[in-house]
């Protein structure tokens, strides 16, 4: 599985560097300097952009689904995305000026404060009934959305703010994306703690019974998913359900031990989000659709074949 | 060796457990008996640190529950998590070296492998190891359970009923396997039990509580007596002796 899935990586970016509006063909990139300025500038960056969001939203809906120990909900829907956006209104608000590392420190901030709420609801809910985890976070999520939109609208700036509800990719540019390098490696030191988050997965008793330090994975979680979801959506915007469609599929596949599995989400989430990015562009060539919009439709599609087709319970 | 000093414990201003002595000697299986709001499930849940000691001690050999580091008491004693938990997407072998956690941290080496190798065939696991435990029997997953905490290699075992919703088979197959882990292994297995014949079958120790005290302790043939199932369940059902062994007919 794991080969397939780099492989088809591979070729999805291929394509995603070669296609666009102005056509670039491979000889023309040894031969024209102005082909290979725009692949540094505009394609390359693009690309890179796509992998690293789409990579990391998924790891950090996967690490969500661990800390709640529910399969319903991913950090963009349950609040933190959302969160996310009211920090940088705030900073936009009252602070113009502020340079983007403000931007991003206050917007991970406010992200984490909302998904510290969101676990604390969750925490009182009752564990019997899963579906119920899933709705509070969409009217969670909801409700901080619509305190960001009623502001916005106060403040004569929803335009701007849709910048950020609606995240797409046809804005990166080289120097407007290194940001998330930090989401990735964010999500890279993720694996590192694997096993603690698969622990946290299999519930508190387990997690006290092999010493696990619960409160402080469950920390450090937290802050993992707020520092990736804030970081995506100050530099790309709001992506929904990368973080809930491609944990579920892979867990379905290939299990809940983060350690073997989680390489293959994020894989499966740069993949899936490359791919809706490049039908985006190609749909309505020479325009664009959101890469959101697409991903919507791609992963629910699949996720349906995927509940409807026979289980599998092999490893 | 488990000593219980003077145990007490609240739970919204109603005491469950009242000052407990007790202690709870290496080796063999105990099990705790006791109508329902005994204070059984408390006392268990303390001693394997789920709840926060309120007033007194419990010492498991020379650790201190509540003082000794978590990650320490996870190489002397394990808890077997309840079965009613929704039964994470793993394999057998993936559950099992769960159990090699608290000594490797993340990063499980040889010996590792060979312990949970070891755990699997000393249940015999082997045929079912590849399989993801929603794939399992009750009784099948409760096994691989009990191997995850084999692996993990502590002297001390504690778990709640853990025949819940296991069939007759299940339930015997699951009783003699820890006593064999006591017997063989060296292992002490503390175990909450409703069920008194299976106490009676496979304890070597009855604990008898009922509101929150211990009111009787000592082999099933001195425990089992029917005045004392009167005192402790107000229940009168026969008691049966067949040899050495001890029967009580529901």
């Amino acid at each position: 599985m794991a080969i397939a899935l780099g492989l088809t990586l591979f070729l999805l970016l291929l394509a995603s560097l070669f296609v666009g509006v102005i056509d670039i063909s491979w000889a023309a990139l040894g031969s024209d300097p102005e082909a290979l300025q725009l692949m540094a500038i505009s394609r390359a960056p693009r690309t890179i952009a796509v992998v690293i969001s789409g990579g990391a939203l998924a790891v950090s809906g996967a690490i969500m689904q661990m800390l709640v120990r529910n399969r319903f909900v991913e950090p963009m829907t349950a609040g933190t995305g959302q969160g996310a956006a009211l920090g940088i209104l705030l900073v936009t608000l009252y602070a113009p000026a502020a340079s983007i590392l403000v931007k991003m420190v206050l917007a991970s901030v406010t992200a984490l404060a909302s998904g510290a709420g969101f676990l604390a609801i969750v925490h009182r809910l009752p564990p019997t009934q899963p579906l119920m985890v899933a709705l509070v976070g969409l009217i969670y999520g909801g409700i901080i959305g619509a305190c960001v939109t009623f502001v916005a609208y106060q403040a004569d700036l929803l335009q701007y703010v849709e910048i950020w509800m609606n995240g797409e990719f046809s804005g990166v540019l080289q120097g407007r994306y290194e940001l998330l390098w930090v989401v990735a490696l964010v999500a890279g030191l993720c694996y590192l703690a694997a096993d603690q988050f698969a622990i946290v997965g299999m519930g508190r008793t387990a997690s006290i019974n092999l010493g696990l330090n619960y409160t402080q994975t469950m920390i450090l979680g937290l802050l993992a998913i707020s520092v990736v979801t804030a970081l995506t959506v100050v530099t790309v915007g709001m992506i929904p359900f990368v973080g809930l469609v491609v944990p579920s599929i892979v867990a379905r596949l290939s299990g809940d031990n983060l350690r073997h599995s989680l390489p293959l989400t994020a894989m499966s989430g740069a993949a899936l989000v490359l791919a809706s990015d490049i039908v985006g562009r190609l749909v309505r060539y020479p325009y664009e659709i959101p890469v959101g919009t697409v991903f919507g439709v791609i992963g629910a599609v699949l996720f349906l074949w995927l509940l409807y087709a026979p289980k599998r319970h092999a490893s | 060796m488990i000593v219980v000093t003077d145990l007490s414990h609240d739970r919204d201003g109603v005491a469950t457990l009242k000052n407990i002595n007790l202690s709870i000697e290496r080796g063999g299986v105990t099990a705790l008996i006791g109508p329902n709001g005994a204070g059984k499930s408390t006392l268990l849940s303390l001693m394997s640190r789920l709840l926060p000691i309120q007033r007194g001690t419990i010492m498991v050999d020379d650790l201190q529950i509540g003082r000794c580091p978590n990650d320490v008491l996870a190489r002397k004693l394990a808890i077997l998590p309840q079965s009613n938990d929704t039964a994470p997407l793993l394999t057998v072998r993936e559950l099992v070296s769960f159990g090699r956690y608290p000594y490797h941290k993340g990063r499980p080496d040889q010996r590792d492998r060979e312990k949970v190798e070891e755990a699997i065939v000393a249940l015999g696991l082997q045929p079912l190891a590849e399989r993801r435990l929603d794939s399992l029997s009750g009784g099948q997953r409760q096994r691989a359970q009990v191997a995850m905490t084999f692996a993990q290699d502590t002297d001390y075992v504690l778990l709640d009923e853990p025949l819940n919703n296991l069939d007759i088979a299940a339930s015997r197959s699951l009783m003699a396997v820890l006593q064999e882990l006591a017997r063989n292994h060296d292992r002490t297995i503390v175990i909450v039990l409703h069920d008194i014949n299976y106490a009676a079958a496979y304890a070597d120790r009855i604990v008898a509580m009922k509101d929150g005290q211990i009111v009787a302790s000592g082999s099933p043939d001195e425990v089992l007596t029917e005045t004392l199932l009167w005192t402790v369940f107000e229940t009168n059902p026969k008691v049966h002796r067949i040899g050495a062994k001890v029967m009580v007919q529901v």
